[in-house]
């Protein structure tokens, strides 16, 4: 069939329903950010970027917020029928890490505006991957690739 | 309201209304793209003001004669999409199902299995699955935006309709049937 299933082998699935509960508390995290006086707001945002970049680097599988679905929301749950390519998320991460450091970077230099809006960005990113299940990162990616090749 | 908040609120309106458009036009098989190559070729006529086809709905009981492809009546010049590719041998007798994936793209794993279920149950359709990032030029050819993207093609290779993001079974056997 297609190249791509010989890739799947190599990394082991993860349990489809973790990027979502991670995507929630990313969301709630990053809803705080927004609603939260400059200074709180500031450290909330460093640590999700912190996160991110864990989950871009190792894996959605290892943040922390992954930790918390093994230890409180698994045990709760049926096992899966069907385990997911580790790569998707993994890569909507990598995107998340880059709104999060351009909103702590506008913080950081005094333009509250550019943090907040960064954040709202990447807060609409993990909604959709919340409650839709839907990873914008990874469709834009088909997009840059098709112009970059031009 | 402060600055923040605004944000938030915008935020969450735009992520429900994206999503929620998204969720009811998944999967759904609906005209097909005006590939650029027969533009550019003389003496094809049909395509270029052809108006965009109606969809193939998912409740395939209900199928009115619209739904009718129109290029498997007329008989084009224009060859089969795949052709000059590796992936033209592996078309099927009588349709092929077309499916462009990516590796950063956990829907097209949900549509492998559903087309390969339907290309198994329906004799002489296959199901062929492209890379796209492998395909660039494939892919700015059908103009194709997202993965997964499906392309129902007939006999001879010809695009009938295509759904993006990934179709339940009933609207991939609709849309088959349609092309049959």
């Amino acid at each position: 069939m297609s190249t791509l299933t010989t890739h799947r082998a190599v990394e082991p699935g993860i349990d489809p329903r973790g990027p979502r509960i991670v995507a929630a508390l990313t969301s709630l995290v990053l809803a705080l950010v927004l609603v939260t006086p400059l200074p709180v707001a500031i450290l909330l945002l460093a640590v999700q970027t912190v996160v991110f970049a864990i989950g871009a680097v190792r894996g959605v599988q290892h943040t922390p917020y992954a930790v918390v679905f093994r230890r409180l929301v698994r045990p709760h749950l049926s096992a899966p029928h069907d385990l997911e390519d580790s790569r998707p998320p993994r890569f909507a991460q990598a995107v998340g890490l880059g709104f999060a450091a351009i909103g702590l970077i506008g913080f950081l230099a005094g333009s509250a505006v550019v943090g907040l809006v960064a954040a709202g960005l990447a807060l609409v990113a993990a909604l959709l991957n919340a409650v839709f299940g839907f990873c914008l990162g990874c469709e834009i990616y088909l997009l840059l690739r098709r112009a970059a090749a031009r | 309201m402060t600055l923040g908040g605004w944000v938030l609120v915008l935020a969450v309106v735009l992520a429900l209304g994206f999503g929620g458009w998204r969720m009811v036009s998944d999967g759904r098989f609906r005209g097909t793209h005006r590939v650029r190559g027969a533009e550019r070729g003389s003496g094809f006529e049909t395509g270029a003001e052809r108006p965009p086809q109606p969809s193939v709905d998912a409740s395939a009981g209900a199928r009115s004669p619209s739904v009718e492809p129109v290029e498997t009546t007329v008989s084009s010049p224009r060859g089969s999409v795949l052709a000059g590719t590796a992936y033209d041998g592996q078309r099927g007798e009588r349709a092929t199902l077309l499916q462009f994936s990516s590796a950063f793209c956990a829907p097209c794993r949900a549509t492998r299995q559903v087309l390969d279920d339907v290309a198994r149950s329906v004799p002489g359709v296959a199901h062929v699955e492209v890379d796209a990032e492998q395909h660039l030029d494939l892919v700015r050819d059908l103009g194709v935006l997202r993965t997964p993207t499906t392309l129902v093609l007939d006999a001879a290779g010809r695009e009938v309709t295509r759904a993006t993001g990934a179709p339940r079974p009933g609207q991939v056997l609709a849309a088959l049937e349609a092309t049959l």
